[in-house]
């Protein structure tokens, strides 16, 4: 199909990042989604833009700041005690009103749980494309958006257009693009935009909400240092030599899928593409062979350490290091060689 | 209380295999199955029958062997399968599809009373874009709850419902009027094995199958590729990284040998590291 964008959305122009905003915080992937808009603003030539919805003005003014040190020029600010609590007819009844008034031609929103329910109903109401899970976004010649994303259970990946529709959205999970540079000090504009919504004329009412404990939160995702098994551990039993090494480096720890289908760990700590994306310094893989849905939840470590004793094991096609031996006997003792390493430093200086 | 429930007959993906030559999918052979996610959405609204009466009513949109999972779901217990099959369906990306479901289910609604709740799965495992839940409530003016844990009241006489939703953070319970959209969460209910009665009526129930137009679509060019904002350009096999994995000699040294070497190694390549992981476990 050629691109031929009519003439009524010729004006829509500029890169929108929604920035999550929830319990008075930015979540992650709304700066991770800046960084990336920033480059896409540049290559088309035009201003980065955040939007960001929420209850109360004053508390939201260091997000919109946070906004402009992660690369925003501008940040429309919706402030609007309907908005204190995500609920998805108020979000989405602004965030198509943003649209239709400011014009947009590239919406980018985070794939979390917040950011999919609204997309959905975003785009459907302006009847035009979104593109799920997107690992990579570009300009092409004719400066459009190309949104890349794995298909068919990873195995293969496809890039998605929205030729002749505006504005053209795309999600991404988290972790999936880096983390962009703050610039302190870095300032932009804002423009506050009126809600024009009333509490009695929004059905859904938020009874309540029950925070997960925090000590439950697995912080999988942003851990610098991950260490995770796979079937080659053989028993539910041997996972602890995953978490003994993860304890002693500070890190998290997860395994492979099969693990939660077999109920050996929860679902929370399934790291792929089913699971959890993760970008830590440092990944170690016990006993797991690499498959590519594996493989696509963790390309992002700076480090792969792979343990198999399979010499043949895919893993080792994209890890840094290997080892192939019996991971059961050598993660004790790699975990006791950084146990010597860092006491004995430790007492030296 | 009528209540449909949106499924779709998807390729049992751990068996998908791609031509090493072409990169082509192949499909042939490829067996189909309920995609997994809607056996919790189906499983909820029979729950909701058998608890308040009614009928459930399932649909899909599909070619014309997609029927296989319409009785599939009736020998699990549903009461009716609608099947949504015509060629100018080809090539729907989740706009174009979530307006032909939105259709049916009016469609639905006129011919069997209007549904309380429409009910689809969190996402599916094939296209795993959660966007078509969202698009068919936005279309019908449906209340939108995606990621449902539990529904935990339906009162028919005020006509209002109670669940629990699985939020950013933590769970949110909302209460909002019917009809709604309801997007369950997997995990959430024990999928039941159908009677054998329900299987032998799942293996010769007639199926109402529409088309395009029997559906009361009107305007074929908000369907299949016409109606689709989005093209896919280009399927492409991931670029595999130029080098692979530098082995560390195992031989016949001892484990505690060859983790030193993975330690120098590491601390080779990231000379940061070392420091780092002091911090941390000064911090202990
Ligand atoms: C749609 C879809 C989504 C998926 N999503 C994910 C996902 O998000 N995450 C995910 O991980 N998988 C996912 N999978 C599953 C994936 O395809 C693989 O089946 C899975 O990753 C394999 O897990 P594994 O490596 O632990 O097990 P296996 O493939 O069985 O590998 C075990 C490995 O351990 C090695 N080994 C055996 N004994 C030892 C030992 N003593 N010491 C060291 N090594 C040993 C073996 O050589 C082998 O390489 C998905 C699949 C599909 C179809
Ligand atoms: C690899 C791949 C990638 C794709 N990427 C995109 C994309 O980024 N953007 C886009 O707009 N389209 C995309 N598509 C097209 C999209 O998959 C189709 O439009 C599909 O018909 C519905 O989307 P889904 O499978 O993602 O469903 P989801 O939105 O994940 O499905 C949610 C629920 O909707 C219901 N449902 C979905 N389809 C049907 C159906 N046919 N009949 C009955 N109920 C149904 C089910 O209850 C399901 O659980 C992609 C397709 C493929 C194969």
């Amino acid at each position: 199909m050629k691109k031929e964008l009519p003439e009524r959305f010729k004006s829509y122009k500029h890169v929108w990042v929604f920035i999550e905003y929830e319990h008075g915080e930015i979540h992650p992937v709304s700066l991770e989604l800046l960084g990336e808009g920033r480059k896409l603003a540049d290559k088309l030539g035009v201003e980065l833009i955040g939007a960001v919805l929420g209850g109360n003005r004053a508390a939201m003014q260091d997000a919109v700041v946070e906004a402009w040190e992660y690369g925003a020029d501008l940040v429309y600010v919706v402030a609007d005690p309907t908005l204190e609590h995500y609920r998805n007819d108020p979000y989405t009844r602004v965030m198509t009103d943003l649209v239709n008034n400011y014009k947009p031609e590239i919406i980018l929103l985070g794939a979390t749980v917040l950011g999919r329910d609204l997309a959905g109903a975003v785009a459907t109401t302006l009847l035009t494309g979104l593109t799920a899970d997107c690992t990579e976004l570009a300009i092409d010649d004719e400066g459009s958006l190309a949104a890349t994303r794995p298909t068919f259970g990873g195995s293969l990946l496809c890039t998605i257009h929205t030729l002749n529709f505006r504005p053209q959205m795309a999600t991404v999970r988290p972790r999936v693009m880096a983390m962009p540079g703050r610039t302190k000090g870095r300032q932009g504009r804002v423009i506050e935009h009126a809600a024009n919504l009333q509490e009695f004329d929004i059905i859904t009412k938020v009874l309540r909400f029950l925070p997960d404990r925090n000590s439950n939160k697995v912080q999988l995702a942003y851990a610098d240092i991950v260490v995770a098994g796979g079937l080659g551990l053989r028993s539910p039993e041997n996972l602890q030599l995953v978490r003994a090494l993860a304890e002693v480096l500070g890190g998290e720890w997860g395994g492979s899928r099969p693990l939660v289908q077999k109920g050996w760990m929860e679902a929370e700590r399934q790291i792929g593409q089913t699971g959890k994306t993760i970008r830590p310094k440092i990944y170690i893989a016990a006993g797991i062979s690499g498959a590519i849905q594996h493989r696509v939840g963790v390309e992002g470590a700076d480090t792969i350490i792979a343990i198999n004793t399979d010499k043949n094991a895919p893993i080792f096609d994209f890890a840094h290091f290997g080892v192939v031996t019996n991971a059961i006997e050598f993660l004790p003792a790699l975990t006791t060689a950084f146990r010597k390493r860092l006491s004995v430093n430790r007492l030296a200086s | 209380m009528h209540i449909v429930v949106c499924i779709k007959q998807v390729p049992d993906s751990a068996q998908i295999r791609v031509h090493p030559v072409t990169n082509t999918i192949m499909r042939q052979g490829v067996p189909t199955i309920i995609n997994p996610y809607d056996l919790f959405a189906l499983e909820e609204a029979l729950r909701l029958r058998d608890w308040l009466g009614g009928e459930v009513t399932v649909l899909t949109m599909g070619p014309p062997m997609a029927e296989e999972s319409l009785r599939k779901a009736l020998g699990i217990g549903a009461d009716r399968g609608v099947l949504l099959t015509d060629r100018f369906f080809a090539g729907s990306d989740t706009l174009a599809t979530s307006y032909a479901l939105a259709q049916a289910v009016r469609k639905i609604g006129e011919t069997w009373g209007i549904p309380e709740i429409v009910f689809t799965g969190k996402q599916t495992i094939d296209g795993d874009t959660a966007q078509v839940g969202p698009g068919i409530a936005r279309r019908l003016a449906l209340q939108q709850l995606t990621y449902v844990a539990a529904v935990q009241e339906v009162d028919l006489e005020n006509k209002t419902i109670t669940v629990l939703r699985r939020a950013e953070g933590g769970v949110q319970e909302l209460k909002t009027a019917i009809p709604a959209l309801i997007t369950m969460l997997e995990g959430t209910n024990e999928v039941r094995r159908g009677t054998i009665a329900d299987v032998l009526r799942g293996a010769r129930a007639e199926l109402v199958v529409w088309n395009a137009q029997t559906a009361g679509i009107t305007d074929v060019s908000n369907c299949g590729l016409r109606g689709s904002p989005t093209v896919v350009k280009r399927v492409f096999a991931p670029k595999p990284r130029a080098t692979k994995a530098v082995q560390i000699e195992v031989g016949d040294r001892d484990m505690g040998t060859i983790a030193e070497d993975v330690i120098a190694r590491l601390y080779a390549v990231q000379p940061a590291l070392e420091a780092a992981l002091l911090r941390t476990a000064a911090a202990y």
